[in-house]
C-alpha cells in the first residue's frame, strides 16, 4: 500500500496551481541488487488530474522518471474551496487517489 | 634504437605535463571551476527546494507520533522532548539537554527511543532495530525525526548546557571531534577543521567556525537526491564514522550523544533550517 501523496492546490487570477509530491520506488528495470538479479521495473504509468468531474491533465510517464516525484501543473477554471483529485497507476496495477482543496 | 624509442616517450611526457601547468596557471588552480560547481550545485538545490520529497518523510513521522501503537497501545503525545509533554514545536532546537527522569542527557532520537519504551512499551531492542532505512525497510524513528524537527523550522538554535552532565557531555564530544584513530589516523578535524576542504566536489564546512557549523547542523536532517532518502544528523554521524575507518558508532550511545551536543551547541544562534535537500 502506498503512502499518501502531499497535494498542494492554491486558486490565483483565475487559475490554480497543483503541487503534487507522490511516493514511489519508479524502478527503471535497468538496475541490478547485489546479488546481480535484475530489480523488476515498478514505476508509474499513468497520472491524471480531476476536478469537479472533468479531466484536467492526463499524463503517460515511464521509468525515466525519478523517485519521490513532484509534478506541478496549473489549470483553468478552478475556485477556492473546490477539490483536486489525482490518481497514479503503476505498471503493477497498483493505484493511488488522494484528494485536497484548493486554496 | 630501444634507447632512443624510450627517450621520445619521455618527452613526449614532459610535453605533457608542461602543457597542463600552462593551462593550471591560466586559471588559478581550481577555483574557477571549483566556485562553478558549487553555484551549480546551489542552483539545484534551489530549484528542487519546492518538491522536497522530505515532505513524505515529515506525513509518516506525524503520523506515527498521533497514532496508538506497541504493547500499551498509546500515542507518542504524552512523550516529552524538553518543553513539557507533548510540546514539538521548538523542541529540537534545544537539544540535547539533560533530562531528569532518566538523569541522562539526551538527544532527539535517544528521547525518542525513551518514549518509546516507558511509554508505549517497545523492547529497547525493537525500539532501535533500524535506526536508518533502506528502500522498503523504512525507519520509524527517522520518520519522527524527520516531523519533529521540522516542527523546529525557522527556531533559533539554542542549546543551553546549564547541566554539569550536559556540560560535561560537550567536553566529551569536543574531544571526540579532535581525536585521532582508525587506520587512516583520521579526526573529525581532520576533514572539517579548515576551510575549503572538499571530498570530489562536495564542500566540506569547516566545522570549527561559527559559520560552518552553523550552516552544517541547521540543515540536517535532508533528502538526498542521490539516495532518494531522508537523512538524519545521526546517519551523518554514522557516515562519516565509516568512511573515517572508525568502530561503527552506536545509536543512542553516550559517544554519540556527546559529539551531537558539541556539534548542536556551535550551531546555536543559527535559525533551524530543515528538512532540507541536499545532492
Amino acid at each position: 500500500m502506498a503512502d499518501p501523496m502531499r497535494i498542494r492546490a492554491v486558486a490565483k487570477d483565475g487559475s490554480v496551481n497543483v503541487k503534487v509530491l507522490m511516493s514511489h520506488e519508479m524502478e527503471t528495470g535497468q538496475r541490478k541488487d547485489s546479488a546481480g538479479a535484475i530489480v523488476p521495473a515498478h514505476f508509474i504509468q499513468s497520472v491524471t488530474a480531476v476536478h469537479s468531474g472533468k479531466t484536467v491533465l492526463a499524463a503517460q510517464w515511464g521509468p525515466a522518471v525519478s523517485k519521490n516525484p513532484f509534478l506541478e501543473f496549473n489549470f483553468k477554471g478552478g475556485q477556492k474551496g473546490e477539490k483536486i483529485q489525482i490518481t497514479w497507476t503503476d505498471n503493477k496495477g497498483d493505484k493511488r487517489t488522494d484528494e485536497a482543496a484548493i486554496n | 634504437m630501444e634507447e632512443r624509442h624510450v627517450k621520445s616517450k619521455a618527452h613526449a611526457a614532459i610535453a605533457g605535463t608542461l602543457a597542463g601547468c600552462a593551462l593550471l596557471a591560466a586559471f588559478p588552480p581550481g577555483v574557477t571551476a571549483q566556485s562553478s560547481a558549487v553555484d551549480e550545485i546551489a542552483k539545484y538545490r534551489q530549484q528542487l527546494q519546492d518538491g522536497n520529497p522530505a515532505d513524505l518523510w515529515e506525513a509518516r513521522g506525524e503520523d506515527l507520533w498521533k497514532q496508538k501503537r506497541g504493547p500499551k497501545n498509546v500515542s507518542l503525545e504524552a512523550c516529552d522532548l524538553g518543553k513539557g509533554a507533548g510540546v514539538v514545536k521548538g523542541a529540537y532546537a534545544e537539544l540535547p539537554k539533560h533530562f531528569a527522569d532518566a538523569d541522562r542527557v539526551m538527544d532527539l532520537e535517544t528521547r525518542l527511543v525513551h518514549c518509546m519504551v516507558t511509554q508505549q512499551g517497545f523492547s529497547q531492542a525493537d525500539a532501535t532495530r533500524r535506526p536508518f532505512g533502506a528502500g522498503s525497510n523504512r525507519s520509524d524513528i527517522e520518520a519522527l525525526t524527520a516531523w519533529v524537527t521540522a516542527e523546529s523550522k525557522g527556531v533559533v538554535m539554542n542549546v543551553a548546557l546549564n547541566h554539569g552532565k550536559e556540560k560535561e557531555a560537550y567536553r566529551l564530544g569536543e574531544k571526540m571531534f579532535y581525536f585521532r584513530g582508525g587506520p587512516h589516523d583520521f579526526a573529525c578535524a581532520t576533514c572539517h577543521g579548515e576551510t575549503g576542504k572538499r571530498i570530489r566536489l562536495q564542500d566540506l564546512p569547516n566545522l570549527t567556525e561559527k559559520a560552518g557549523a552553523q550552516l552544517a547542523y541547521t540543515t540536517w536532517p535532508a533528502y538526498r537526491v542521490s539516495q532518494g532518502e531522508l537523512r538524519t544528523f545521526q546517519w551523518r554521524l554514522n557516515d562519516c564514522f565509516r568512511q573515517q575507518r572508525f568502530p561503527e558508532l552506536k545509536f543512542t550511545s553516550e559517544a554519540s550523544i556527546a559529539l551531537t551536543t558539541f556539534l548542536a551547541r556551535n550551531a546555536n544562534g543559527a535559525a533551524f533550517n530543515a528538512p532540507a535537500i541536499k545532492r
